[in-house]
C-alpha cells in the first residue's frame, strides 16, 4: 500500500510538469518505435531470406574476366559433372533489361521446359512455346498487362519483339518475382543475342551438402577464372544485408540511440530548482532518502515503461500492419519496381529484451542519480538554493 | 476513490501489455500460416526458377543480385567513384572485405 501511495504521488508530481513529461514520453516513444521497427523488420527479412533461399542452387559457377562477371563456356559443364558427388549441372541464361517506357529494370530469366508448372504462386503457366513469357506482378502493373496480353521488348538488335503473357506471378511472391520476366531458354538466348555455347553462369547440384565447399574448391582449382558461389554464401549475404548493423539501418539505429543518450544525459546532469525544492520539502516533512529515491524510481518507471510499451506497439503496427511504409522512402532507393515489404513476422524476444534494458534501465538510473545527490544534502540548504 | 492516479497508471499499463501481447500473438499466427503455406511455395519457386536473390532493389546489378555481384561491385563504373545508388548504403560491405580490413 505504501508503495502504491508513493506511485500515486510520483504520478501527481509528473502531472504537475505535464507538458515537459508528456513531451519526453512522445520523444521517447518515437525513438523506441524507430529502434524496434528496425530490429523487427531486419530480423523478419533475414529469417525469411534464410527460409526461402534454402532451395537456391547448391553452387553457382560464374566466370570472371578482368575482375567482372562474364559469360561462361558451356564446355565446362561436362568436366564439372565428372567431379564425384556432383548431380545435375545446367547452364543458366539470364540478364537485365532497362525498360525505357517505365524507367524500370527487369530481370530476364531463361527456363528449360515450361508449361503447367505446379507452382501455386503463378497464375497461368510458365512459357513452353516460342514467344511466350511469364511476368512478375511488378512488371504486370508497370506495363498494365494481364494474362493473354502482349509484352513488347526491344532486343539486342534494337528490334521490338512481342511475347504473349501466359503467366503472372501472384503479388505474395513479389519479394522473389516482382521484376521477373521468364522466357524459354531459346527465346532468351535469341533476345540477348548470346553467342553459341555461352551461358550467364552454371548451376551445380551437389548430392551431399557437406561436400559443397569441396566441390566448389575443386571447380575453382580446375577453372581458376571462375568464381563458385555456394548456397551458404548466398544466405550469408542476406544475413549481412539485413543485419541491423549494416549501412543505412545502422545509421538510423544510431541516430535514434544517440537521441536517447542526449535525453538521458540531460536528465542525469541535473534536476530543476523546482524539483530540488520539492525534494527539500519532502525531507523536511519527514521523508527519508530511501523514500525519495523510490519516488524518483517510480517517476522513471512511469515514463520509460509507458514509452517502451507504446513504442513497441507502434513498431509492430508499422512493420506488420503498414508494411514498414515509413522506411520505404529510405530503403527503396532509386528502384522503380520495388516490392512491398510484406514480411512474415518473426520476433526475436531477445532483441526486445535488450532494447527494453537499453532504454528503461539507463533512463531510470538517470532519473534517480541527480535526485540522490539532492536527497543526501541538507534539506534547508536544498530549499534555499 | 483513493490512489486514483496509481490505479489508472496500472490499468493503462495492463491495457498496453494486453495490446502488445495481442499483436505478438496475432503476428505469430500470421507467421505460422505463412510458414506452412507461403514459404514452401516460395521455396518451390526458388527451386524451379533457380533463383539466387531477392527481388528488392532493382536499381543496379549489384543491388538486384547482391550475392552474385563482383567483388568490388559498387565501384565498377569508375574505379575511384563513390557509391552513387541509395540502396548501396543500405547494403553492408561483404564479409571478406570486413575481414581483410580487420586483418590489416
Amino acid at each position: 500500500m505504501c508503495r502504491l501511495k508513493i506511485l500515486d504521488y510520483a504520478i501527481s508530481s509528473l502531472w504537475r510538469r505535464r507538458f515537459k513529461n508528456l513531451s519526453i514520453i512522445a520523444v521517447f516513444t518515437i525513438m523506441i518505435a524507430v529502434l524496434a521497427s528496425i530490429l523487427v523488420l531486419t530480423h523478419s527479412l533475414r529469417m525469411e531470406a534464410k527460409k526461402i533461399l534454402l532451395d537456391a542452387p547448391d553452387v553457382v559457377v560464374q566466370r570472371l574476366s578482368a575482375g567482372r562477371h562474364d559469360l561462361i563456356s558451356e564446355s565446362l559443364i561436362d568436366t564439372i559433372r565428372e567431379i564425384p558427388g556432383v548431380g545435375e549441372v545446367s547452364p543458366r541464361y539470364w540478364g537485365y533489361y532497362f525498360d525505357a517506357l517505365t524507367g524500370g529494370n527487369y530481370t530476364l530469366i531463361g527456363l528449360e521446359g515450361g508449361g503447367s508448372s505446379g507452382l501455386s504462386m503463378l497464375e497461368g503457366e510458365l512459357p513452353s512455346a516460342v514467344a511466350c513469357c511469364a511476368i512478375g506482378s511488378g512488371v504486370a502493373s508497370a506495363r498494365q498487362l494481364e494474362i493473354g496480353d502482349e509484352l513488347v521488348l526491344i532486343d539486342s538488335r534494337n528490334i521490338g519483339v512481342t511475347f504473349d503473357v501466359v503467366g503472372i506471378f501472384v503479388s505474395e511472391s513479389d519479394i522473389l518475382t516482382n521484376d521477373l520476366v521468364v522466357f524459354g531458354n531459346d527465346d532468351l538466348i535469341e533476345f540477348f543475342g548470346l553467342p553459341d555455347g555461352l551461358a550467364t553462369d552454371i548451376s551445380v547440384q551437389v548430392y551431399n551438402e557437406k561436400e559443397v565447399p569441396i566441390v566448389a574448391a575443386k571447380i575453382k582449382r580446375s577453372f581458376p577464372e571462375t568464381r563458385p558461389i555456394t548456397r551458404s554464401e548466398i544466405i550469408r549475404t542476406y544475413d549481412a544485408v539485413f543485419s541491423w548493423r549494416s549501412g543505412m539501418l545502422l545509421t538510423m539505429f544510431f541516430a535514434a540511440l544517440l537521441a536517447f543518450c542526449i535525453l538521458a544525459w540531460d536528465k542525469a546532469t541535473g534536476i530543476s530548482a523546482e524539483e530540488k525544492r520539492e525534494i527539500g520539502i519532502l525531507k523536511a516533512i519527514g521523508w527519508g532518502t530511501g523514500d525519495i529515491l523510490e519516488l524518483k524510481f517510480w517517476e522513471g518507471i512511469v515514463i520509460s515503461v509507458t514509452s517502451l510499451l507504446l513504442g513497441l506497439i507502434l513498431a509492430f503496427l508499422h512493420v506488420f500492419v503498414f508494411d514498414a511504409s515509413l522506411f520505404a522512402a529510405v530503403v527503396n532507393g532509386w528502384s522503380v519496381l520495388f516490392p512491398k515489404f510484406r514480411v512474415t513476422p518473426d520476433v526475436d524476444l531477445y532483441q526486445i529484451f535488450v532494447l527494453a534494458s537499453l532504454t528503461v534501465v539507463p533512463y531510470v538510473a538517470s532519473t534517480i542519480f541527480p535526485s540522490w545527490k539532492a536527497a543526501i544534502a541538507d534539506p534547508e540548504e536544498v530549499m534555499r538554493t | 476513490m483513493i490512489l486514483l492516479k496509481a490505479r489508472a497508471f496500472i490499468a493503462v499499463t495492463i491495457i498496453q501489455v494486453i495490446v502488445l501481447a495481442g499483436l505478438v500473438t496475432w503476428s505469430a499466427g500470421i507467421a505460422k500460416t505463412r510458414n506452412a503455406k507461403e514459404i514452401p511455395q516460395k521455396r518451390k519457386l526458388v527451386q524451379r526458377l533457380e533463383l539466387t536473390d531477392l527481388a528488392i532493389w532493382t536499381e543496379a546489378r549489384y543491388t538486384r543480385h547482391p550475392s552474385q555481384a563482383d567483388f568490388f561491385a559498387p565501384f565498377q563504373d569508375g574505379p575511384s567513384s563513390l557509391e552513387h545508388f541509395p540502396a548501396g548504403s543500405v547494403v553492408a560491405a561483404p564479409d571478406h572485405l570486413r575481414v581483410a580490413a580487420a586483418d590489416r
